[in-house]
Order: structure tokens, then sequence, then C-alpha cells
């Protein structure tokens, strides 16, 4: 017979100071709210009528373009080129890897600004670039002015490009250093040449250490090309510099410019997330479930259990 | 007298100053079990690595089926083979690691289908099925769609055994295919081993163990401080070694 033992009461922990914190949180947050949408003589503080209008604006439109436009084809230039750098700094040809630890050297000690100024005005050192034999005049295939061939549009692309692939090559280097030299052997073992090795069994496992800095580096060149609003190129800032500089309305300006930073930026971080949870595969035993994946869990498990009882 | 499929003649390997391989001499025939033996830091694997010119060798004779490893002769020189060379004949070389070196990014099957499409050209579907062939070999059919990391260190082994048949290897090669593994999966991979064995497979295994040795190779070589102190039949040597190191060596791993 089981004996009757009084089971104790179990009391909980209190936390009294996550309370007081709580409340200061909610405070602050409301405080921010509030002034967010206050109104002075009674037009909103942060003029959210005017955000509005020029949100969709024509001009802002086409800044917005040019600057995902000058992200990604400098970006290109930043992760190809920024392979190869890597790929040239691990070789064993003491020459290549003394040529990428120089490049990544000056291009990373000298300022993204100075490089832009210095692209937009190469036209100073060089009116024009020829195509012939190096150290001779006597042969040229072809001829072009370097202004035509460096527009504002160019000179940002290549300046922010090169830069870029300084830093992305010691971002692929680490990527590339991560992986164990016996996956290398293994690739060797089978016959693979050392591109085939790099293409399919080291690549694809080093991009799993390479995406998350490299989500950094898209992220900050974004608003890094706003720089070269400085040489007139028209990205977002320069077009909402522009209008606030006709309608005197600098904040409400400054706002429409960071809604779409902030719109482009939640853009990138849902493409990184997917793209990382794919070169998880295999590195963990099960992926990360995506956020609607775990959206829905969390409702089976709240909803589910209760359902699963009521039956 | 057909050719050996591995022969050295006096092959010798450092590195800087610190001489791994002295003049060492080795006979593999076809269609025999070879094991090298020895404690750790004697040169072993890297003698296997030289077969495959993972490591190249500084001096000597090595052949593989007739041919010179790393090298061609010509008019009385010797030329460095190119790097395509290298890789088509290292294609025809298969290699166990003793760390598996699977490919983690890869389902078992895909580990087994990459080198057969990359490397030998063949059709993806074709790779496939041949993929599906041996890891039914191996007792793995049920693991084909498997991460690494979802499988056991023995089975992982397996894997690594059917990625490197897949290339049709004519020479396989083992580096301590079982030393890290837990002991009840030893088992498991030997059994594969010794079924390759009575295929027919010609197979150069470094190996700690002493059952294996005894039981499946044909011939056994010690090696000690990089040369070769005893090698014979393994019902011989293993049973009444000669040299005294060899009587240490035997003392301390059986």
């Amino acid at each position: 017979m089981p004996s009757v033992v009084e089971e104790p009461v179990v009391v909980p922990l209190r936390h009294p100071w996550r309370w007081v914190s709580s409340a200061v949180a909610v405070v602050l947050v409301a405080m921010l709210v509030h002034t967010l949408f206050s109104k002075v003589n009674g037009q909103w503080r942060f003029g959210w009528n005017v955000v509005f209008q020029y949100l969709f604006n024509k001009y802002v439109l086409e800044g917005l373009w040019l600057t995902v436009f000058v992200t990604i084809m400098s970006m290109l230039i930043g992760f190809v080129l920024g392979m190869i750098l890597a790929v040239m700094r691990m070789s064993s040809n003491r020459l290549m890897t003394g040529i990428a630890w120089l490049y990544t050297w000056f291009f990373r000690g000298t300022p993204v600004y100075v490089q832009l100024l210095f692209w937009y005005n190469i036209a100073i050192l060089y009116q024009s670039i020829t195509l012939g034999i190096p150290f001779s005049h006597a042969w040229t295939l072809l001829t072009i002015s370097s202004n035509s061939v460096f527009t504002v549009v160019r000179a940002a692309i290549v300046a922010f490009g090169l830069n870029e692939a300084a830093y992305f090559s010691e971002i692929a280097r680490g990527g590339l250093l991560s992986i164990d030299e016996g996956q290398l052997e293994a690739a060797k073992a089978i016959g693979m040449t050392r591109g085939q090795s790099l293409r399919y069994i080291i690549v694809p496992q080093a991009m799993r250490v390479i995406l998350p800095p490299s989500g950094n580096e898209v992220i900050s060149m974004l608003k890094t090309t706003s720089i070269a609003s400085a040489i007139g190129l028209p990205e977002l800032l320069y077009q909402t510099d522009n209008i606030a500089a006709r309608t005197f309305q600098v904040m409400p300006m400054l706002i429409v410019a960071s809604l779409w930073y902030l719109a482009v930026t939640t853009v990138l971080s849902i493409g990184q997330f997917y793209l990382e949870r794919h070169y998880a595969k295999g590195a963990l035993r099960t992926v990360p479930p995506t956020p609607l994946q775990r959206i829905r869990a969390d409702f089976s498990r709240a909803f589910g259990g209760r359902l699963r009882s009521a039956r | 007298m057909t050719t050996p499929m591995v022969q050295a003649i006096g092959v010798r390997k450092s590195y800087g100053a610190n001489e791994v391989l002295k003049s060492v001499d080795l006979t593999v025939a076809r269609g025999e079990v070879t094991c090298l033996i020895g404690p750790s830091g004697s040169g072993k694997s890297t003698l296997l690595r030289c077969i495959n010119h993972l490591e190249k060798h500084d001096a000597g004779e090595l052949r593989v089926d007739g041919e010179l490893v790393g090298y061609q002769l010509r008019n009385g020189k010797l030329y460095e083979r190119t790097e395509r060379e290298l890789c088509e004949d290292r294609a025809a070389i298969g290699m166990v690691f003793q760390r598996f070196n699977l490919f983690p990014h890869f389902t078992a099957l895909e580990n087994i289908t990459i080198g057969q499409e990359k490397v030998k050209g063949v059709s993806p579907a074709a790779a496939k099925q041949r993929a599906h062939e041996l890891l039914e070999r191996v007792g793995l059919g049920a693991k084909a769609d498997h991460y690494p990391s979802q499988l056991s260190g023995g089975q992982q082994q397996r894997v690594a055994i059917a990625r490197a048949l897949a290339m049709e290897p004519k020479l396989m090669l083992f580096d301590e295919p079982t030393s890290a593994l837990d002991p009840e999966l030893v088992g498991e991979v030997l059994d594969v081993m010794k079924d390759l064995a009575k295929s027919g497979m010609t197979m150069v295994v470094v190996t700690h163990e002493m059952g294996f040795a005894r039981e499946v190779a044909n011939s056994v070589y010690f090696l000690d401080g990089g040369v070769i102190e005893e090698s014979g039949d393994p019902r011989e040597i293993l049973v009444r070694p000669q040299s005294e190191r060899l009587q240490n060596f035997l003392s301390k791993v059986l």
C-alpha cells in the first residue's frame, strides 16, 4: 500500500529587479514612440506627411536604384577579385603571395574616400587609356579618353570594388584556412585538380565561415556608397539631399533615406539567412528552421497541445 | 614474370634535416595485400603517401604498375609530371584515410558520385547507380542520403572506402583505417576490407591491427626509424620475429 506523503508546495524564486528593469524599458519605449508621433503646432514633429510624400518620389527611387546598382557591381568586383587574392595569398608562389599582400596592404591602408577621389580624377594622370604592347608606343590597338571610361558611376564602382576586394580577400582567406587539410588531400586522392578541389570541396565548405562577415560587408557597402555623393553620384542620399535643399525639409528627407537603407538591409539580411541555411548542409545534423517554420512550430506548441487534450 | 603493382627501390624522403625514409625497398604483387606495421614515426604513412604522390620522394625509384611515380623518363632525363598527369595517376589509386576525410557538405551518395562525375566524366545517372551499388556492397544501402555527421565513425570509413572504389582503382592504399574508430566499430571496417581483399584488390595497408595482418596479408613489412627491419609472410614473421626490434614491437601491441 503506497504511503500518502504530503507533496511540499514549490515556491518559485522571485525576480523583483526584472520587474523594475522591465518597467523602465517600457517607459523609455513609450517615450520614444510618443515623441516620434508627437505634433508641434498641429504638424508632425518628424514630418511624417512629408516623409510619405517623398518616399516613392521618382528621384528618390532613381537614387535608390543607383545605390543598389553600385553596391551590387562593386561587391561583385570585390568578391571575385577578393577570392582570387585569397587564393594567390595562399599559393606556394612567393611572388603571388607578395603581390596579394601588397594589394591588401595598400587598399586597406588608405581611406576609401581618397581612393574614390583618385579614380574620379584619374584623367589628371592619364588623359587616355591605350591598349597595346607594354612599354611601347609603336603599336596601339585601342585608345579611349579616361573621362569617358571613368564616369561618375564607373569611378564609384571601381573605387568601392577594388577597396572591397582587399577586405574580402582576408575574409575569404579566413574561410579557406578554416577547412581541414584532410579535405584537400581527400580531393587530391580521388584525382581532382587544385581548381576542382577548390570549386567543389573547399570553397563550398568555406562559405559557411565566409558568409556572416560577407553579409556585414554588403550592408556596409550599401551605406558606404553614400559617400560617392561627394563626386556627384546621384545615389539615394544625393537625391534626398537635393530635395531637402529645395524644400528645406532636411529631417524628413533624412528619414526617407534611412527608411530605404533599412528596407534594403532587411531584404539583404533575409537573403543572408537563407544562404547560410543552404551552406549549413551537412555541417549541422539538422538545419535551423526558417522563421516561418519556427512560427508554425510555436503555434502548434501553444495551441496543438490544448486541442489534443480537449479531444 | 608480371610487373609488380608497387615497387620501391631505395626510396628516401626527408623533411628538412629529418630523414623519414632511409632507402626503403618494397614490392607489392598484383592482387596481394601488403601490411606496413611499425611504431609511430617509423615512416610507414609517409611511404604510403609517396605511393600516390601526396608526398614527393627525394630519391630512389618508385613505380606503380610499372610506371614511375611523379616522373617520366625520357632520353635519360627524369621529367616531373604535370599536375594534370599526377591527377590522372592518383585517380587510379584509391586512398582511405585515418580520419575518413569525407566531404561533410555532401551526402554519403554525393561523396561517392562527385569523383566519378568531375574526374572520370561519368554521367550523373550512371554515377548514382554505381554509388548505390557500392553503398550496398559496404552494407550502407540505407544511408545514401545521410550526411557524414549523421553517420558513426565505422559507417563513415565504409563510405570512404566506397568513395575510393568508385574510381575503379587498380590499387588501394589504407592509412591506419581503423585507428580513429571506437573499438566496437573496428570489426565492420575490417570486414569490408577483408571482402575487398578476397575480391582480388591489390592493397597496401598501414595498420596496427595485427590480427588483420596475420589473417589477410600476403606479406608484412615492419618499419622502424625509416628502414625496413624485417619483412615476409605474416604467419612467419609475426609469429617468429627475427629482429629484436620487431620482437619488442609485437610484445607491446599484441
